[in-house]
């Protein structure tokens, strides 16, 4: 177990190497740079432009700036946002933050829900309850992020129950801890919930027809024939094997959420890694997008690892090698 | 398979080819025939975009910002639309009853391109006076109208799934299929740089490389770019299936005796190796297509996609992102759901496909 853990962990060092060189050779063949618009700001002279370019190594080619940052890095230091003035790796954390809050809510909100959905769609299989929820799964894997984030953006506004946007109101640093527990939640809800519709869908599925998969299987008739209650059957018998499927699905899941849910960010303004590293990409704030590109690739490969490692728990007949 | 090749031919009912039997289980499943239908019609509505549309994309209308759907209606027998003024300066507008024109099918209007080639100004239904105009969705913020707009939309949200899945899906299945048949090195190095590819975020390594290109290009080529980024980012996850399926049925007897036969490893590769995944390939391909439109979307709404005045259902639902507008202008809102009855309609059919390929039950 150990050894593999090792293993996967060193298999990420020459990914995120490749990662981050591809991100730099990609940022280097876009054309201009962070400073191209503040050129034509005349107030800047065309020397405090030429000494933050060398200071940032921007007017170097891709690889000596790359060697650059590498370097830095491999001293724990992961350069600097141009735009917020402020190092990356500080900027990164703190949305790193909001965007974990986020995707926890989410990850709650929709295996809470669909779990239990599922397993009762599968055990009223072809009845009303089954119907409903599958067509409910249909339409929440078409609705795409874009609309069901305008839509709850719009019924915020319209109702006024909910805040339009942002992860904390203006007042935020004034108030007792407890009214800033319940201001961060006041804010969570919405974009929580838009995050979690589209994975709700997917999981209700999968939790369906694996339980129905088990409940055909010669070990619960068995278990009905010995007269088992049917409680005792589902739970004890079919559930147990029918959610081996669903961790693999988890840790998907978990990495998806974790590396950004740009989309929902964006649109409801919830201040976390994926609407950074957006704003970064256009504001060619270079070395914070190698930055968050490789946070993200890492929380991804780190979602699929953890995975895996929760299947080896759950399921004795897996040995991780 | 196995066991199919080993049933004695003697129970075999009346050959029926795969296709047929597959053709014929699909056409049990109401659902996925409802969303192949739906598909059909909207590439067929995508297709004759300008003639259905009452206006062009990039007419605008001066007076019409914001304009609030206006439908024709019965009087008698024929139908009229009726006149519509603004109300001083608020984007509110009044309808006068009284002062009407009837709606002329196939009448002139604005010209257009009919199936992209052919010059013609004929439009399936309009009234031909600016003053008394069809909005059946509404006017967006420049007074053009939605509908119309819509419709153009649909011919690049609806073939740059299409294309792209060609291109991807040609390239995923060449490499895994020489990944696959031919293992070693060249295995090991094609393998390392899929899950490179699928171990970055989708939607950052999609705008890293948007980023690559310049910012401002002509429609048709960010059309392209969009295209090349798409297969570019998804040919990945294709061809590791793909690898898998060539690295069993290479061991198949079949793939001997073609092997035998003289056959080259490229003849074997495309006529033996390829054809065995084409289920897969078909039912994989309709489940992929929406995620390519939600990027095309996607891409257009954030400002690097499709620019204006081209019509894109992202570029389209950008101008929604504004609260004020949204809830005063909640049609706004139409591409968001078109672009969910397209995907839904693919999810029907995928869905049915992927029962349908499927063998173990019946």
């Amino acid at each position: 177990m150990w050894q593999f853990i090792l293993k996967r962990l060193l298999h990420m060092i020459p990914l995120l190497l490749a990662v981050s060189l591809l991100t730099f050779l990609l940022m280097a063949l876009s054309p201009g740079n962070y400073f191209t618009t503040l050129q034509q700001n005349p107030q800047i002279s065309p020397d405090t432009i030429a000494r933050l370019k060398a200071q940032f190594h921007l007017d170097q080619a891709w690889y000596v700036q790359y060697v650059f940052w590498l370097k830095n890095v491999l001293c724990g230091n992961f350069g600097y946002s141009m735009a917020y003035k402020i190092p990356a790796t500080s900027l990164i954390m703190a949305r790193l933050w909001n965007t974990f809050l986020l995707s926890f809510t989410a990850l709650i909100i929709a295996w809470g829900i669909a779990i239990p959905l599922g397993i009762w769609a599968a055990i009223k299989k072809d009845s009303w309850v089954d119907h409903t929820c599958s067509f409910l799964a249909f339409v929440g894997l078409s609705v795409p992020d874009v609309l069901l984030s305008l839509l709850a953006l719009w019924f915020a506004a319209a109702t006024g129950w909910f805040p339009v946007g942002g992860s904390e109101s203006s007042l935020h640093d004034f108030m007792t801890p407890g009214q800033q527990f319940w201001d961060i939640v006041y804010h969570l809800i919405l974009p929580a919930i838009v995050l979690a519709a589209s994975d709700l869908a997917g999981i209700m599925r999968r939790m369906r027809s694996c339980l129905l998969d088990t409940l055909r299987a010669e070990y619960v008739a068995a278990a009905r024939a010995r007269g088992l209650g049917e409680g005792l059957v589902i739970y004890k018998h079919a559930l147990r094997n029918a959610i081996n499927p669903l961790v693999t699905i988890f840790g998907y899941s978990l990495a998806q959420l974790l590396s950004g849910a740009v989309v929902v960010e964006n649109i409801m303004a919830w201040p976390g890694l994926g609407r950074l590293t957006i704003e970064a990409f256009f504001a060619k704030d270079s070395y914070l997008v190698v930055d968050s590109v490789v946070m993200a690739t890492a929380l991804l490969v780190a979602g699929n690892f953890i995975a895996d490692i929760l299947l080896a728990l759950v399921d004795p007949r897996i040995r991780l090698k | 398979m196995e066991a199919t090749e080993q049933t004695p031919i003697v129970e075999m009912q009346p050959m029926l080819s795969p296709w047929r039997l597959f053709w014929q289980r699909l056409k049990k499943r109401k659902i996925a025939m409802t969303g192949g239908i739906i598909l059909i019609v909207l590439y067929i509505i995508a297709i004759f975009a300008g003639f259905i549309a009452p206006f062009r994309y990039d007419t605008t209308h001066p007076n019409a910002f914001f304009h609030q759907p206006v439908w024709p209606e019965f009087r008698g027998l024929r139908l009229v639309v009726p006149k519509t003024e603004q109300l001083a300066g608020d984007y509110s507008y009044q309808e006068d009853r009284a002062d009407t024109k009837p709606l002329h099918f196939l009448i002139k209007g604005d010209s257009y391109k009919l199936l992209g080639l052919i010059p013609c100004s004929i439009h399936l239904f309009g009234t031909g006076d600016d003053n008394y105009p069809v909005y059946l969705i509404g006017a967006d913020q420049f007074g053009r109208d939605i509908f119309s707009r819509l419709l153009y939309g649909s011919q690049i949200s609806l073939s740059i799934g299409l294309v792209g899945i060609l291109v991807s899906f040609s390239l995923g299945l060449i490499i895994g299929g020489i990944s696959g048949y031919f293992g070693g090195g060249m295995d090991t190095a094609l393998m390392r740089l899929c899950e490179l590819v699928m171990s970055i975020p989708a939607l950052y390594l999609i705008i890293s490389l948007r980023n690559a290109f310049p910012p401002s290009m002509s429609s048709a080529q960010v059309y392209a770019v969009i295209v090349v980024i798409l297969s570019v980012i998804s040919w990945a996850s294709m061809a590791r299936v793909i690898r898998g399926m060539a690295l069993s049925l290479r061991e198949q007897q079949f793939i001997l005796a073609a092997r035998a036969m003289g056959q080259s490893h490229l003849r074997v590769i495309c006529r033996h190796i390829l054809p065995n995944t084409f289920s897969y390939v078909i039912v994989s391909a309709t489940l992929v297509v929406p995620y390519y439109i939600l990027y095309e979307v996607v891409l257009s709404f954030l400002g690097v996609g499709i620019q204006e005045p081209q019509a894109s259902w992202g570029l389209m639902l950008d101008a929604a992102r504004n609260t004020e507008y949204l809830q005063r202008f909640p049609w706004l809102l139409a591409p968001g759901a078109a672009i969910f009855v397209t995907v839904l309609a693919f999810n029907f059919l995928g869905d049915g496909l992927r029962d349908a390929a499927d063998t173990k039950q019946i």
